[in-house]
């Protein structure tokens, strides 16, 4: 199949969402609130950094601009990221963390689930392993969702805050520019439409068992995907990046 | 790792052995320990050995969960996603090391909550290794190298100690070192292929961890108060001396593969004695970082206690829906 810039954009975004958020998650490594969920958390991050490493790979081959994963992962500036303004989110707290795990990891769970089947044979390999491992996030984070809501009076307080912090950002998950519409017409991966349903099904009912109320639309967009992102992700790459930065050309 | 502190005299040290609680069990006791079998969670032993092994575990442990701190502090700077993503195997390894240890000594009948809560009022030690700070990228490769491959020096005997739930423990967290001392020499041996400036990253790391490292084996046998009983109950089979001069002739090869220089002038092969000579250390900076002096130890302990009070909503939640939900079973039923 020819290479298209819309395919390449697509996986780009792919891996810049697993980069991103297995970032942020790494944060909480030493600073979790008990030790089995330190490990969970690194663990999960892992699983994330990896999926990024195979995800960049494959987008700078398509590329075909000799670009590895550290140079798409260390020499990109904001605008030329491409994940989801949801991830780039700072953690504030564990309750935000768990409610954007869960949100995320819901929409992996059925995007891996159709890029099985991708036109992209490498795609398709990369979603099969990461299917796992989302499935994993998704329930990891769904049962935390609904023990902080349907916990203490505080912990539902701040896991409600954290949905209503959360949930604009959802929108975007769902948006689509002219590159969506061509991976959906080369079989490359599904048109966001489809998957929007199927994710409020999964999400709304885990919400409801916890306790929580799912906010209403609101007209507020976010444009990450597109490269518009929020304040946080020149702080998050500053910090990633600064070695790489620090020392041009230098081998690790 | 991360045994050192064993060796330390405390004001409140119990006077071990304690008198004999009962001299038919005790001599059972002595028996298994002197046929080098091993001491089972279900089994009777004398309150010290109970108590030395409580202490020695939870420091034990205490020390993987505080040694998170200093590389965690370099997981979202890691150079490359390759080395990003070992090094959080690596930290997630030492809170896997942290939850055995735990679960070892919580056989001896403490819980973990109150070892942490001993941790957290400062009752408890954990290795002072972790009180330096991690300032390049370099003292990562440097801590698995040498921090790490003293840890194994000293914790390889470990496994074969009396007391069988700790020596299991043990045997798991030493393959896992081995394989983080060798990531380690990895990533500096990379860096000494690179620039000028990653070189003397590299030098600077080893300048700043070497004394630290072979301080990781405890005072010299003859200032040691607590070897001498731990050696006749089978948890400590190797002493302190012995341990660090084979960790010293170890290493010093391996830093002239590396091409860096250890900080020590007196440092030189001794024909006759057929081990590496070495200099002086300084038991004052030693003592000073063990007790605490410094503020290394305030702000590792500060990380601890605020993860542990910004998470106790967490915990309470969890608590509170799991009794919820106990609750509403039992009203369906």
């Amino acid at each position: 199949m020819t290479t298209t810039p819309a395919h390449i954009e697509y996986v780009t975004r792919l891996g810049d969402n697993a980069l991103i958020l297995g970032q942020r998650m790494s944060e909480w490594c030493g600073h979790a609130p008990v030790l089995e969920e330190d490990m969970a958390l690194a663990n999960m991050s892992l699983d994330l950094i990896g999926q990024a490493r195979m995800l960049l790979t494959h987008a700078g081959k398509l590329e075909g601009k000799g670009r590895d994963e550290d140079q798409l992962a260390f020499l990109r500036t904001e605008m030329h990221y491409r994940n989801l303004t949801l991830c780039e989110l700072p953690n504030v707290d564990f309750g935000r963390t768990m409610v954007r795990n869960f949100l995320f990891a819901s929409l992996q769970v059925l995007l891996w689930e159709r890029l099985l089947a991708s036109s992209d044979t490498e795609l398709a390999a990369i979603a099969a392993k990461s299917l796992k491992e989302a499935r994993y996030h998704a329930q990891h984070a769904g049962d935390w969702v609904v023990r902080l809501g349907d916990g203490t009076a505080e912990s539902h307080e701040r896991a409600q805050a954290a949905l209503d912090y959360l949930w604009p950002y959802t929108a975007e998950f769902f948006a689509a520019n002219p590159t969506d519409e061509a991976i959906a017409a080369a079989g490359i991966g599904p048109a966001w439409s489809e998957l929007e349903a199927a994710w409020e099904a999964v999400v709304v009912p885990v919400l409801n068992e916890a306790t929580l109320t799912v906010p209403a639309r609101t007209p507020f967009k976010s444009y990450g995907k597109f490269g518009r992102h929020s304040e946080h992700l020149g702080h998050l790459l500053s910090e990633m990046q600064y070695l790489q930065r620090t020392y041009p050309g230098a081998q690790w | 790792m991360y045994t050192q502190a064993l060796d330390i005299p405390q004001q409140n040290a119990e006077k071990a052995p304690r008198a004999v609680e009962n001299p038919a069990y005790q001599a059972e006791f002595d028996a298994k320990i002197d046929a080098g079998g091993y001491i089972e969670a279900k089994d009777w032993m004398p309150e010290a050995y109970r108590k030395t092994l409580v202490r020695q575990i939870s420091q034990h442990a205490h020390s993987e969960i505080v040694g998170m701190l200093p590389e965690g502090n370099w997981i979202t700077r890691a150079p490359t996603l390759k080395r990003k993503a070992i090094l959080l195997a690596k930290v997630q390894d030492e809170g896997g090391h942290g939850l055995y240890l735990y679960a070892a000594a919580e056989t001896l009948g403490v819980s973990r909550d109150e070892l942490l809560d001993a941790l957290h009022t400062g009752k408890a030690k954990y290795s002072s290794i972790f009180n330096y700070p991690t300032l390049t990228w370099a003292d990562i490769g440097v801590i698995g190298w040498l921090v790490d491959g003293a840890a194994i020096m000293n914790q390889i005997p470990l496994c074969k100690c009396s007391y069988g739930p700790y020596a299991r423990a043990m045997v798991r967290i030493c393959k896992e070192e081995s394989f983080h001392q060798r990531q380690g020499y990895d990533l500096l041996l990379t860096m000494m292929k690179g620039t000028q400036e990653q070189r003397e990253m590299v030098q600077d790391a080893v300048n700043r961890w070497w004394w630290p490292s072979i301080m990781m084996f405890g005072p010299h046998d003859k200032d040691s108060v607590h070897s001498g009983q731990s050696a006749r109950w089978g948890i400590k089979r190797i002493s302190n001396d012995d341990l660090r001069q084979k960790f010293v002739d170890a290493t010093v090869k391996q830093a002239e593969v590396l091409g860096v220089t250890m900080p020590d002038p007196e440092l030189k092969w001794n024909e006759e004695r057929g081990h590496y000579d070495f200099g002086a250390i300084d038991w004052d900076e030693f003592w000073n970082v063990v007790n605490g002096h410094g503020q290394g130890n305030v702000d590792r302990l500060a990380a601890r206690v605020k993860a542990w009070e910004d998470g106790a909503w967490v915990r309470e939640a969890a608590l509170e829906h799991e009794r919820k939900r106990a609750a509403r079973e039992h009203q369906a039923a």
